[in-house]
């Protein structure tokens, strides 16, 4: 190739190669120039940069994101029994979406509203929003609040928070690692890791038991580097949907608050784990109520069932008011250079919502109808399993809370389950039970039967 | 007993909710008694024990793992809404943020979009997520928007176009794949540009270099300083072009330096990597606007483009953009698609969906597009009238010959006043004007009513205030 004055940034050939050379030589060649060399001169020679030669010819095809991979493989199938247990959206009992009426209620409203504009929103989002989710997840009397030592700012859904939340604390905090269960969501890891922090595991998850792993989670945070982040699901664990106890929440507070440790709490289902909004915020309001700090990542993509508005706030509880109002300056700076400022339309929404008496009751109601329909397919699935006679404890199925159950089932197992009954889900044995009714769980009862009797 | 402490704890906690944490460390304390419970209480020295009932804790009153932050400053162009706000003067104008003002200056929400909003609601479309890359009818119809249906790389689908977070997001993850995929490369912005776009490159971690564009002695295109500068550019440099109403000059290249700018970026190389915000909204013709992507695209060459639907749809608030890339193959494009994707979905997972249902709706329906283009002409038609108002109180009121035709000549929301930084701060603190540093005005921010107002700002502070340096943004 071209001899290159170091000075000068590598051509587009020159880097091309390079990644190419990433790809085919050694580790131990590839850092070295005479490696690169070595793949340029072989293929200076067939390498042309004209005639439709592409600059993005080193841009490897990526897979199919494994979550949302799910639908899309699922979308293809043509088979009449197929079903969708892989991404965590509500479906009703007649396997439809559901957009809550109180939700259409309200956008009514926003329409019929002649004075609403389309002007940006600040760059921390709808204020009224802002503080109507604060006191959602906190508790309208929280000291926090009161003390105004709380600052609350829009973002795109949880995963939006979780990033804004992750890229603060990579620039502002001086420890970047963050320690997640195992397992956890399959985007936490790629969300903290391009926030800039490093990511380490807790244990969580006991297969034996297909309970919580009490002792390994101590012994992990227990022997965590002092002030390390720990990302913490505040209710319905997702893939597992394995809860600590209220007790055991405790222990994990003083353990934390003795070593330092900030929490991180991601809360995607308040409200829809147990049906009350109030019990699910109990893991985060003890922290917040020991006059500790921490971060809170909300979304209302399942609770108010605002998947695709990506509705969401981060709020960090800080000791005072005056490290509040720095820390959300520090947050816009985040904000504006990644999208400028969030959507109105789904905040508008929630914010209506959360404003209004009668639209809050209805809500409380609707979102309790649909944490009573997800138990009873947990019930179902249980005893249909139990009167099928499907070797195995399935007692977890009505443990576990929330959305997803951790059957327990293997990749092979869940691969059979796919090719031969339709049924699409993660590979990690998760299934939505939000995506179950009481016509479809005789179906994947097969299944499960059929792939645990096969012998694997 | 656990969650009786709790509940202890949570009670207690809001009944001394009014005093604040920071107060205590004076030493006020206790209504105390009986340590009850739990051993893991360190001896803090930084610690104070509160005691609510029967319940001792040990409230950590020691200092936040935050103190060291300190306070950032405003955002200069949207920090100027926040200051004209606090200004209580009557007077006051607001010609910072591009945000389309009415005649009345009013925001404006185009009809077409309510209509299409309410066809939204009336259907009872439901509000799952969209796939990462966003809903597909909009990204056809905003590929098809921007090169036409019958252009080749739509025909060939050499595009990929994911839905971006309006024109920032869409501008971000293209930053992000290059960051990925070109590490090293740098990306070349014009001098000055739009604020944000610094940022964008900064935190995406990708190098940027300043390319000669705006001559303050001619208050015009610096072309050869451009040209020169796109030249000596390291072979395979991404060039950020705006498309069209060059921010914050309003300062656009004819067709004929297009065809040089693309002549040049050929010889080296180079991938051009368009801003397009303002589509339709500057001339008042989507297809006129376009004409430099197009002209760009129609050389064969490989590019980018940011959209954004913020202001030739009044969208703003919405968030709808979207990114494109124009690659020399169909398999390239997808596989460029594939890893937008991947750096979306942890950033925000999907795009909303709201925004790009109205854009779909919109486009899709020959009658609303229709509607479209004629409220966006009306929007571009009212632009033009008020830089011919400004103009003509310029002109009759300034006795010392200087030239304000470039008023006339520049394009789009903004115009380029030539002001330096004291003349803008003069422009805010004795005439309550509030413009961004830079001497921006955006004249879609007034109105015809207001003109000789301005006009007497911009005299003041140009001939009384300071000297103009040259050069100064």
């Amino acid at each position: 190739m071209n001899p290159r004055d170091s000075s000068l940034s590598p051509s587009p050939s020159d880097r091309r190669l390079s990644a190419l050379a990433r790809h085919l030589i050694s580790p131990s060649e590839a850092g070295s120039r005479g490696g690169a060399d070595v793949i340029s001169r072989s293929l200076a020679s067939s390498y042309s940069l004209a005639g439709g030669d592409s600059v993005f010819s080193h841009v490897s095809r990526a897979p199919e994101d494994p979550i949302l991979g799910v639908t899309v493989a699922f979308n293809k199938d043509p088979s009449p029994v197929k079903l969708n247990l892989g991404v965590g959206a509500y479906r009703t009992e007649e396997g439809k979406p559901l957009v809550l009426n109180v939700v259409r209620w309200a956008e009514q409203q926003l329409i019929n509203d002649r004075t609403r504009v389309k002007e940006y929103l600040p760059i921390v989002g709808l204020a009224e929003f802002n503080k109507l989710s604060a006191k959602l997840i906190f508790g309208a009397d929280s000291p926090a609040i009161l003390e105004n030592r709380v600052t609350t700012v829009q973002c795109l859904s949880g995963t939006g928070s979780l990033r804004v939340g992750g890229e603060f604390l990579a620039r502002h905090y001086h420890q970047h690692t963050i320690y997640i269960p195992k397992p956890t969501w399959g985007n936490h890891p790629k969300v903290f890791t391009l926030a800039g922090l490093s990511v380490k595991y807790y244990r969580y998850y006991d297969p034996a038991t297909r309970g919580l792993d009490f002792q390994g989670l101590l012994e992990d945070l227990g022997s965590a580097p002092l002030g390390a982040v720990v990302l913490l699901h505040a209710c319905a664990h997702n893939p597992t949907g394995v809860d600590p106890t209220l007790q055991q929440w405790e222990q994990i507070r003083q353990l934390m608050r003795s070593r330092k440790l900030l929490p991180f709490f991601d809360s995607a289902y308040q409200g829809f784990a147990s049906g009350s909004l109030d019990a699910d915020a109990q893991s985060i309001r003890s922290f917040v109520a020991d006059g500790g700090e921490c971060l809170v990542a909300q979304s209302y993509a399942k609770n108010m069932g605002l998947y695709g508005e990506r509705v969401g706030a981060l709020s960090v509880v800080c000791r005072t008011a005056d490290v509040a109002g720095r820390v959300e300056s520090q947050l816009k700076l985040v904000i504006r250079p990644m999208y400028s400022n969030p959507p109105i339309h789904g905040a508008s929404i929630v914010a209506a919502i959360l404003r209004d008496r009668e639209m809050y009751n209805e809500w409380t109601i609707e979102l309790k109808a649909m944490a009573d329909r997800i138990i009873s397919m947990r019930h179902q699935l249980f005893d249909a399993l139990r009167g099928r006679g499907t070797p195995g404890d399935w007692s977890h199925i009505i443990k576990q809370i929330g959305m997803f159950t951790f059957t327990g089932l293997n990749s092979q197992q869940v691969a059979f389950m796919t090719k031969e009954y339709h049924i699409y889900m993660t590979s990690d044995g998760r299934i939505s039970m939000a995506g179950l009714s009481s016509r479809t769980v005789p179906h994947l009862v097969d299944a499960i039967h059929a792939a645990v009797a096969r012998a694997v | 007993m656990a969650s009786a402490m709790l509940s202890f704890a949570s009670a207690a906690a809001s009944a001394s909710a009014s005093l604040p944490v920071h107060e205590n460390l004076k030493g006020k304390t206790k209504i105390g008694s009986v340590n009850f419970g739990s051993s893991v209480q360190e001896r803090n020295p930084f610690g104070k024990t509160k005691h609510f009932g029967r319940v001792s804790m040990t409230v950590a009153v020691n200092v936040s793992r935050f103190e060291g932050i300190t306070m950032a400053p405003p955002d200069p162009i949207l920090g100027v809404s926040e200051a004209f706000k606090a200004d209580t003067d009557e007077k006051k104008l607001n010609l910072g943020v591009g945000a389309y003002r009415t005649e009345e200056l009013q925001p404006y929400v185009l009809k077409v979009v309510k209509k299409a909003e309410n066809l939204m609601l009336e259907r009872g479309e439901n509000k799952e997520y969209l796939p990462i890359e966003g809903l597909a009818a909009f990204n056809k119809a905003t590929a098809e928007l921007l090169f036409g249906a019958e252009n080749p790389v739509i025909k060939q689908q050499r595009v990929a176009t994911v839905q971006g977070l309006s024109g920032t997001g869409s501008l971000r993850l293209a930053a992000a794949l290059i960051e990925r995929y070109f590490p090293g490369a740098k990306v070349l912005i014009s001098s000055p540009t739009w604020g944000n776009h610094k940022n964008i490159f900064n935190d995406a971690r990708v190098q940027w270099s300043e390319y000669r564009y705006y001559d303050p002695k001619t208050v015009g295109l610096d072309f050869d300083g451009m040209i020169a500068d796109i030249k000596a550019a390291p072979e395979g440099s991404f060039i950020l072009l705006h498309g069209c109403a060059h921010n914050p000059t309003g300062i656009d290249p004819t067709p004929e330096q297009w065809e040089k700018i693309a002549d040049v970026i050929q010889e080296k190389n180079h991938i051009p990597f368009f801003d397009v915000a303002y589509q339709g909204f500057a001339s008042g013709s989507l297809d006129a606007d376009a004409a430099s992507v197009r002209l760009l695209s129609a050389r064969g060459m490989e590019l980018l483009v940011a959209q954004s639907y913020s202001k030739n749809l009044g969208l703003y608030a919405e968030r709808i953009g979207a990114i494109n890339v124009v690659c020399s193959s169909a398999d390239a494009a997808t596989r460029v698609k594939s890893q937008l994707k991947r750096l979306a979905r942890p950033m925000y997972s999907n795009p909303p969906v709201h925004g790009a249902k109205i854009v779909a709706n919109i486009v899709g329906d020959p009658a609303l597009f229709n509607e479209w283009k004629a409220e966006m002409e009306m929007m571009a038609g009212r632009i033009k009238n008020v830089r011919q108002k400004l103009y003509d109180s310029l002109s009759a009121k300034d006795k010392s010959g200087k030239d304000w035709s470039f008023i006339l000549k520049q394009i789009g929301m903004f115009s380029f006043t030539g002001l330096s930084k004291t003349q803008s701060e003069n422009m805010t603190k004795k005439w309550h004007v509030h413009i961004t540093k830079d001497g921006r005005i955006s004249v879609a921010r007034l109105s015809s009513a207001k003109c000789e107002y301005l006009a007497d700002a911009i005299l003041d502070s140009y001939h009384n205030v300071g000297l103009p340096e040259i050069g100064q943004q």
